[in-house]
């Protein structure tokens, strides 16, 4: 919509005066109005085709009526629409007739009848009868154009919405049309499947049943699914979704569109790792370790479990206990833990991020930006991870505004993203000297430090590698804040809820709400009886307090260190001398399966709750389905363990918890459990009132790479072993085996052959893996993707490192 | 009468000279009329150098007062769709419209074979009036002769310097690109052809806008002209605007050709004055086709390419002249005249054109890929013998739903018929929907008892019996 200062237009729809806006299609301004007018091609986030001709309705603009595709025509003053004539009915009829004279009849075992726009359509405003007496189109049913859709071009309709969606939203151009005329139809090209994170959408935006999505073929019939609104926690955009079950089991989630986040899009991952939750893998009852085996985990009874965890928690003393994670956990399951650690156990060594986030008070205090914000600023400043891999759908929408020309998006970084084919420039930089590259040409005449200087900047900033400590981002903020002071900020984390931990007081010297430890608001001393004086440890710290054998009980919140943490080996080490682990987790992950006692939580869809996004957007996650087993909700456990532990958190409820933090938090002030439980959360409830007095420590600096290294840079990659994609039956082969990379020219310089095996050192490990020249990676760097199934990155990195380098060898 | 002068390398009917003025195809005699020595000896370049010595608005103004009507079926003036580049809009482009493949039609692919410098020259005067810097010439993919030649011509021109940088030692320069069709009768269309050119699929753009001027290829104003009216330029900058009005009507200047096939003693391509000549003229004139073969009775015959309505005998004495066409229900088109004979099986004949569009759709509007195919399937069962008295109903009201309304047609006395004049309206977005149907709807509005006498005794045929081809 134009964003100057023009008056509306005024249109007649059936005899109605409305009011548009000029440019609007009419199609458009008939739905605001309320007025529906049939169509199958037309989406309100993609551009008009005006394939289908269903939304033909009489248009006169003084020539008399015409009949005319209300997708295609903008409205303008005095314009007089009929969409009820006898020559829009006959048109609406003889279209439906056409589209059903290829169309299969297979609705009684077609995943979209119930739900289907031609089905409802066809009822509203078909014929009633075919006069079509001949052979149908016969195409080979279904076939598959990626691992998770099948295509079934008999009922394909061709109204050009996937292939659309792909091409103009996803920027995966890999479905088009093929033949013509009556032979026309979708298809990918040859040995090139629809290999896209966003393929999912196509399914949801098919208007029949031609696209249909593996995980849920044959699962259910729409009118036996339940469906609650929620929001989506795998990672921590917020995308809106709607949660589906059948016989109490999930079986779907479809994109809500919401203008604040996700336009109704959802990336591939988010939307079918439901299958972990249905996992027969969950854990469903407490294990503790078999004192006749070490080796052996058995299972228990939660009196018990919560018994030896409370004497664990109470043997090593406020000091001796650390807890890591919960940016699994909504709100409040935070805010009850947040509580349970300051108040009970009486420690601040907790953190939600596992050493490959940001400060805390760079989070929390840096000035914020929306995702909207961002689509609007005159420039996006990108320095932090692949975006397309660890945030898809902020991707989609900087895509999205980029393509539109709405915003330029400029990145810095030593690797080649997904952002690149649209972002107006990419700047490559040795890793971790992002920070000394921006600072470079904000001091040039490069036209592009004016644009900076004078325009409007949002800056997405987190960690460009996982092989990278905190520093470079750290000096990259510093340097923003010096230079632009008018840029705002967007954090780059990537883990569900690990913004709303953060703002519940998981990290290390913070308090719900935003508040430092040192500055306790007036409600929260009366509400809580004890907070800690000292700043306590993270997560990096609490490891090596572990293996110093400071920490004696290590509490897992819904945190995997052996596969998440940067450094296996810190991790393996601090879970091995620990003398106590606690895990809280819905899987046995690596870690917990190291654990000594594993209790049981409730999953995503089983339980309710608020969670928030990077914007710091509140929105809500439902309960769909009742829990397995005897699985608990985080907060009960955190109760639980603190009445053993003589303490009383006096939290019975979720909306108990809300009331709380809405006191206690001063950021949260005003966000009442009314307006949380208020179709309010639809868009989210944006808290981003800050109190930080923001003081930027000064960085290290970054040591210079020898001649002999190369400098290790680690990504995550969407398909990878995150726990619900390794659960999903759909998703987990979906993970390229581990290779690093490095450039051609590297590979010569080393005398070694693309495709070979080699002997990879780092000052943490020597492994051998196999070495693929790459074009794309920055000279005198190797790039080796984190947490692939089979091999992950971590094994190299030291956490306490800078930046991390290795040396490649042939055996 | 005079001989038959086509060159021998033709494989359909070539040209055909008469007495009419020629404009467009005075070198089509000479058996080296293609190459840079003939054009140049024959006063080639000439209206380059003219035009070249006045400014570009006088240029532009000559071509409007000319009224230079399209050659490629929707007859606007050039000189008008030059006009309407938004100002400072820059750069604009040239689409030479090259694709002819309207059913019936073979007048372009002669130009660019027998004359394709005159094409150059007409595409260097059209892009120094307009100001276009690039020039695109998008050849149909089938005409291998005329991608040669042109291609040779446009070599030689490089070289003499008529095109590129500093075109005969001026500022003004222009880069012409050949692109050959891939064989997609669509786009002819010109949205289609830009979107081909562009390296997508040729599928027509959604209008508005409604003239690629204002958005055109690569999203700049673009003037899309067809082969024939560029070929024009050259002898209106030389002999100028009033020389050409002189020819022909005042709405219809000039010379034009004419594509005939069919039951014609000579059929072939003429040149023809606009606006006077008329169809007997044309059919029946000793100078031209000289008659239905074998002195038969004509029938019918379709006066503007396959997608017009048809005519009879009836509209013999009509002059090709649009505003007298369309009220007697058809169209000019791009010049393709077809002839039937009294041995012609009508609905046979509007099968075959059905089926050219629907096999032609492009798959983008529902009306068309569903309705041509669909219209050919009923059409097929009535001419083979398995239709009913139903299906000719049936015919017409899928046809409706290509083109709501009453669809044109031609006036028949005898029969009390009266015609319903031109334009259609319809559902689609293209013309490609329309022209399925057309052929139809003229063969049933004017020789029903021929499809009666098919579907005769077909009354009581079940539905089986009607579908499936036993």
């Amino acid at each position: 919509m134009s964003d100057q200062d023009v008056s509306e237009v005024t249109v007649t729809v059936n005899g109605t005066e409305i009011e548009a806006q000029p440019g609007e299609m009419l199609i458009a301004a008939a739905d605001r109005a309320g007025v529906h007018i049939p169509r199958f091609c037309y989406h309100e986030r993609m551009s008009p085709v005006g394939m289908c001709r269903m939304c033909l309705v009489d248009v006169d603009t003084g020539r008399g009526p015409m009949l005319q595709p209300s997708c295609m025509v903008p409205v303008s003053e005095g314009m007089v629409v009929d969409t009820e004539s006898e020559d829009t009915k006959r048109a609406q009829e003889g279209i439906l007739e056409f589209l059903l004279v290829n169309h299969p009849l297979d609705c009684p075992v077609c995943d979209k009848g119930g739900e289907c726009p031609l089905q409802d359509q066809t009822l509203a405003y078909g014929p009633g009868e075919s006069r079509f007496v001949e052979e149908k189109r016969h195409y080979e049913k279904p076939i598959p154009i990626s691992d998770l859709v099948h295509l079934d071009r008999e009922r394909c309709i061709l109204c050009d919405r996937c292939t659309r969606f792909a091409d103009e939203i996803a920027g995966d151009p890999l479905i088009h049309f093929t033949e013509r005329g009556n032979s026309t139809q979708v298809l990918t090209f040859p040995d090139e499947p629809f290999s896209s994170y966003f393929s999912g959408n196509t399914v949801q935006i098919c208007p029949v049943g031609a696209l249909t999505a593996a995980p849920y073929r044959f699962k259910a019939r729409p009118w036996d699914l339940e469906e609650n609104e929620s929001t989506c926690t795998t990672c921590s955009m917020g995308c809106r979704i709607a949660i589906q079950s059948s016989r109490n089991e999930l079986v779907r989630y479809l994109g809500v569109d919401v203008e604040s986040v996700n336009h109704g899009w959802l990336c591939d991952k988010g939307r079918f790792n439901f299958e972990a939750v249905n996992s027969d893998e969950r854990l469903t009852s407490p294990y503790v370790r078999d004192p006749d085996n070490q080796r052996q985990l058995i299972g228990t009874d939660w009196g018990s479990a919560l018994a030896s965890s409370a004497e664990a928690i109470r043997r090593a003393g406020p000091q001796g206990v650390g807890i890591i994670g919960g940016s699994r956990l909504t709100n409040e399951d935070a805010y009850a833990w947040s509580k349970f650690a300051r108040s009970v156990i009486g420690t601040d060594n907790i953190d939600a991020q596992l050493g490959d986030g940001l400060p805390a008070e760079l989070v929390l205090g840096l000035p914020p930006a929306t995702i909207a914000d961002a689509c609007e600023a005159d420039t996006v400043l990108v320095i932090g991870p692949d975006l397309k891999e660890e945030l898809a759908i902020l991707h989609l929408r900087l895509r999205g505004a980029a393509t539109k020309g709405r915003t330029q998006v400029v990145q810095i970084g030593a690797a080649a993203t997904g952002s690149e084919p649209y972002a107006q420039r990419s700047i490559r930089c040795q890793s971790g000297e992002a920070a000394k590259t921006l600072s470079e040409l904000l001091s040039s005449d490069d036209p592009l430090a004016k644009q900076l200087r004078d325009g409007s900047v949002v800056t997405v900033l987190g960690r460009s590698s996982v092989a990278e400590s905190a520093d470079p981002a750290v000096a990259a903020a510093s340097v923003i804040r010096a230079e632009l002071p008018h840029a705002t900020f967007l954090p780059a984390l990537r883990r569900g809820n690990v913004r709303g931990a953060l703002d519940m007081g998981l990290a290390p010297g913070f308090l719900p709400g935003r508040t430092r430890i040192d500055n306790p608001s007036a409600m929260i001393t009366q509400k809580w009886t004890h907070i800690p004086k000292e700043q306590g440890l993270g997560t990096t710290e609490m490891l090596q307090a572990a293996v110093a054998g400071q920490i004696e009980t290590l509490i897992l919140l819904g945190a995997d260190p052996l596969s998440d943490f940067p450094d296996r080996n810190l991790a393996a080490e601090a879970i091995q001398k620990a003398k106590a682990v606690i895990a809280i987790d819905n899987f046995v992950t690596s870690s917990v399966a190291q654990a000594d006692i594993v209790l049981p939580a409730t999953a995503y869809g089983e339980q309710s709750g608020t969670t928030t996004n990077i914007e710091g957007r509140i929105s809500r996650v439902t309960q769909k389905i009742t829990p397995p087993g005897s699985t608990r909700d985080d907060w009960m456990i955190a109760t639980e363990l603190a009445w053993r532990l003589g303490g009383d958190l006096e939290l019975s409820s979720k909306e108990d918890i809300w009331r709380e933090i809405e006191q206690v938090a001063p950021s949260h002030a005003g966000v009442t459990l009314e307006r949380v439980l208020s179709h309010e959360t639809f868009e989210g409830i944006l808290v981003q009132q800050s109190s930080i007095d923001l003081t930027l420590l000064a960085p290290r600096d970054t040591p210079v790479a020898d001649g002999y290294g190369l400098r290790l840079i680690s990504g995550r990659k969407l398909w990878d072993a995150a726990t619900t994609t390794a659960h999903s039956p759909s998703l987990r082969h979906l993970a390229e085996s581990p290779s690093i990379k490095v450039h051609s020219n590297d590979l010569q310089r080393l005398g070694i052959s693309s495709g070979t095996e080699v002997r990879v050192i780092s000052t943490r490990a020597t492994e051998n893996l196999t070495v693929v020249a790459d074009d794309k990676v920055q000279r005198g760097t190797a790039v080796l993707p984190f947490n692939q199934p089979g091999g992950s990155a971590n094994r190299f990195i030291d956490a306490t490192a800078v930046i991390n380098d290795i040396r490649i060898e042939t055996l | 009468m005079s001989e038959m002068t086509g060159t021998p390398i033709v494989h359909a009917p070539g040209f055909i000279a008469n007495e009419t003025p020629r404009i467009v195809t005075a070198r089509f005699d000479y058996e080296d009329s293609y190459t840079l020595e003939r054009y140049e000896a024959t006063d080639g370049y000439q209206a380059l150098r003219k035009a070249l010595d006045q400014n570009p608005e006088e240029v532009h103004n000559e071509v409007r007062d000319a009224t230079l009507l399209g050659r490629g079926g929707a007859g606007f003036p050039a000189g008008v769709k030059w006009g309407f580049c938004p100002p400072g809009v820059w750069p604009r482009y040239l689409v030479v419209n090259g694709d002819e493949s309207e059913p019936g039609t073979y007048k372009d692919r002669l130009l660019m074979e027998l004359d394709p410098h005159q094409l150059i020259e007409g595409c260097l005067i059209a892009c120094y009036a307009v100001g276009l810097s690039q020039c695109f010439l998008y050849i149909r993919g089938e005409m291998a002769v005329a991608q040669e030649r042109v291609a040779q011509a446009l070599n030689d021109a490089y070289e003499a310097g008529y095109v590129g940088k500093n075109i005969l030692g001026s500022d003004f320069s222009v880069d012409i690109v050949l692109h050959w069709g891939a064989g997609a009768y669509v786009v002819g269309e010109e949205t289609a052809l830009i979107e081909s050119l562009e390296g997508n699929r040729g599928m027509p753009r959604l209008k508005p806008p409604y003239f690629p001027a204002s958005i055109g290829l690569y999203g700049q104003p673009t003037i899309v002209n067809n082969v024939e009216t560029l070929a024009n330029l050259p002898w209106i900058v030389q002999h100028g605007a009033a020389a050409f009005t002189a020819i022909g009507t005042e709405s219809s200047p000039g010379t034009r050709m004419v594509a005939v096939s069919g039951h014609v003693k000579r059929p072939g391509v003429y040149e023809i004055v606009n606006g006077t000549t008329t169809f007997r003229d044309l059919l029946y004139g000793n100078d031209m086709c000289g008659g239905i073969r074998d002195d038969n009775q004509l029938k019918a015959f379709v006066p503007g390419g396959g997608s017009a309505p048809w005519f009879t005998p009836d509209q013999l004495d009509l002059p090709f002249e649009a505003s007298q066409i369309g009220p007697q229900g058809s169209m000019l088109g791009s010049g393709a005249i077809m002839v039937m004979d009294e041995t012609t099986d009508i609905p046979a004949a509007a099968l075959t054109l059905t089926k050219f569009y629907a096999h032609e759709s492009c798959g983008k509007c529902v009306p068309c890929r569903e309705g041509g195919t669909w219209l050919e399937q009923i059409l097929r069962r009535v001419v083979t013998g398995r239709g009913t008295p139903r299906d000719l109903e049936l015919l017409i009201e899928v046809g409706e739903t290509i083109c709501p309304g009453d669809f044109p047609h031609a006036a028949v006395p005898s029969k009390g018929i009266e015609a319903v004049p031109f334009p259609y309206r319809m559902t689609t977005i293209c013309f490609v929907g329309p022209s399925a149907f057309a052929p139809i709807h003229s063969a049933l509005t004017l020789f029903r008892e021929e499809f009666e006498a098919k579907v005769a005794g077909n009354e009581n045929k079940t539905m089986i019996e009607v579908a499936v081809d036993v």
